[in-house]
């Protein structure tokens, strides 16, 4: 109770942000062999969390790997009045919540109050006290040139409702809620990746090794299903996500020793390592129209 | 009746601990623990719990490529120091801040993404003035930069 190697080439929808310059400051970081003692210890872990990507990481990650930007692709604000259901309202506050994330990376400042307000009805609808006030829409206004204290507030609102569903042993309903903004930035990924890639281009492009990455966060989902195995809202979406899960199998993801180098500068730890990504377009097709379906159930 | 009488009574005081536990451990993560990732932003998620000197806890989450992190340990004054270590689907340590001054920060940029392990232990040997282990509220903070 208590609790790929990816040789990127800039292509529409694609983009190589990667930096090659090696800096003199660098220092390798001893990697220690298995820690025995540590091992021991794991067997007593009194508390275990498994943490999904949050609406504000997943439109991160989504303008890491694009700069475009696509109104276009975002839940509709006239869709708010049909949520009524517990699941309807928990997937759609997520969904919402990575809606104006994104927006406010872009410094889109109607949308992002907008859609707050979409999200306070969410927040509201599920009984969450004062996870998004009219305070909160106030500051939010009258902050509108000044992009961190937005990505503050919405990072606060996000808090309040994950800290209100532990407070209230409602963790499941806070899974749904991320199932729900993870899936919104997967649905907004394969919008903004090139529709039809060739196999060169599912290997070089960036947006697209996103999404391949999100085989890790599945992993992440399938210990919360069985975490929470008696919510039946939880279950219920998780059902949605198996058949996903099933698709990006098909997916290899092969990974070297992570290298840790240290910048003795800046203190900033540099995890080296590279990646081979095997998926073929077909798998691609398969992987984003899926993720079309559950994306058009989950706010339906 | 009596028996069930107290056994309701004692359950009552322990959801009234437990939940008041988890309310100051919602506020200590708010008002304390959020501004020590400045210049990140908290990415919003609460990974907070009450622990006792010598227990652990462990989270599981995947960071993705070429974002930029800070894992802040954030504990209350009172509890005895935390080690916390960094770890990769094979237990091998990528950070152990026993190596670096038990710092609760570690600032760091993966090249691909990866699923890490992210381990702390509250050491042993600094009981209350009773005599009894101290408890507190540890929170594992996640903070995200542009």
């Amino acid at each position: 109770m208590l609790v790929a190697s990816f040789l990127l080439i800039l292509t529409p929808g694609c983009n190589n942000n990667k930096n090659s310059d090696q800096k003199q400051s660098e220092e390798v970081v001893t990697v220690d062999s298995i820690d025995q003692q540590l091992i021991k210890d794991v067997k007593a872990v009194k508390e275990m969390f498994y943490s999904m990507p949050s609406p504000l990481e997943v439109a991160m990650i989504l303008k890491q790997a694009d700069k475009q930007y696509n109104r276009e692709l975002l839940n509709s604000l006239n869709n708010t009045s049909q949520y009524v259901t517990t699941k309807s309202r928990a997937l759609n506050l997520g969904i919402y919540s990575t809606d104006l994330s994104y927006s406010s990376l872009y410094d889109q400042t109607q949308t992002t109050i907008n859609y707050i307000n979409a999200a306070k009805k969410m927040a509201d609808g599920l009984g969450i006290l004062h996870a998004i006030d009219n305070n909160t829409i106030q500051r939010l206004e009258a902050n509108v040139n000044n992009r961190d204290v937005i990505l503050d507030i919405i990072s606060e609102t996000i808090l309040n409702s994950s800290s209100f569903f532990k407070e209230n042993n409602r963790e499941a309903i806070s899974t749904i809620v991320l199932i729900g903004g993870w899936i919104e930035g997967l649905y907004i990924a394969t919008k903004l990746a090139r529709e039809n890639p060739t196999q060169e281009e599912i290997n070089t492009c960036e947006m697209i090794a996103r999404i391949a990455d999100q085989k890790m966060a599945l992993n992440t989902i399938m210990k919360l299903k069985e975490k929470y195995p008696d919510n039946q809202h939880l279950a219920s979406v998780i059902s949605e996500i198996e058949e996903l899960d099933a698709i990006y199998q098909q997916i290899s993801i092969n990974s070297s020793q992570v290298v840790p180098v240290r910048d003795s500068t800046t203190q900033v730890t540099t995890l080296k390592s590279e990646t081979t990504l095997t998926m073929t377009p077909q798998t691609y097709k398969q992987l984003k129209e899926k993720i079309d379906v559950i994306r058009t159930k989950f706010i339906s | 009746m009596s028996k069930l009488y107290h056994v309701i009574l004692v359950f009552t005081f322990l959801m009234i601990v437990s939940v008041s536990g988890q309310a100051q451990c919602k506020h200590f993560a708010k008002q304390v623990c959020k501004k020590e990732l400045t210049p990140y932003i908290h990415n919003g998620n609460y990974n907070a719990a009450i622990l006792t000197e010598g227990e652990t806890a462990e989270m599981y989450k995947t960071f993705y490529s070429q974002q930029n992190y800070r894992i802040y340990i954030c504990e209350s004054s009172v509890m005895p120091r935390i080690r916390f270590q960094v770890l990769d689907l094979n237990r091998n340590v990528l950070y152990d801040n026993k190596n670096n001054g038990y710092k609760m920060k570690w600032d760091f940029v993966p090249e691909s993404s990866h699923q890490l392990i992210i381990s702390l232990k509250v050491e042993d040997g600094k009981n209350g003035e009773d005599g009894e282990p101290i408890s507190g509220c540890v929170a594992i903070m996640i903070g995200i930069k542009e």
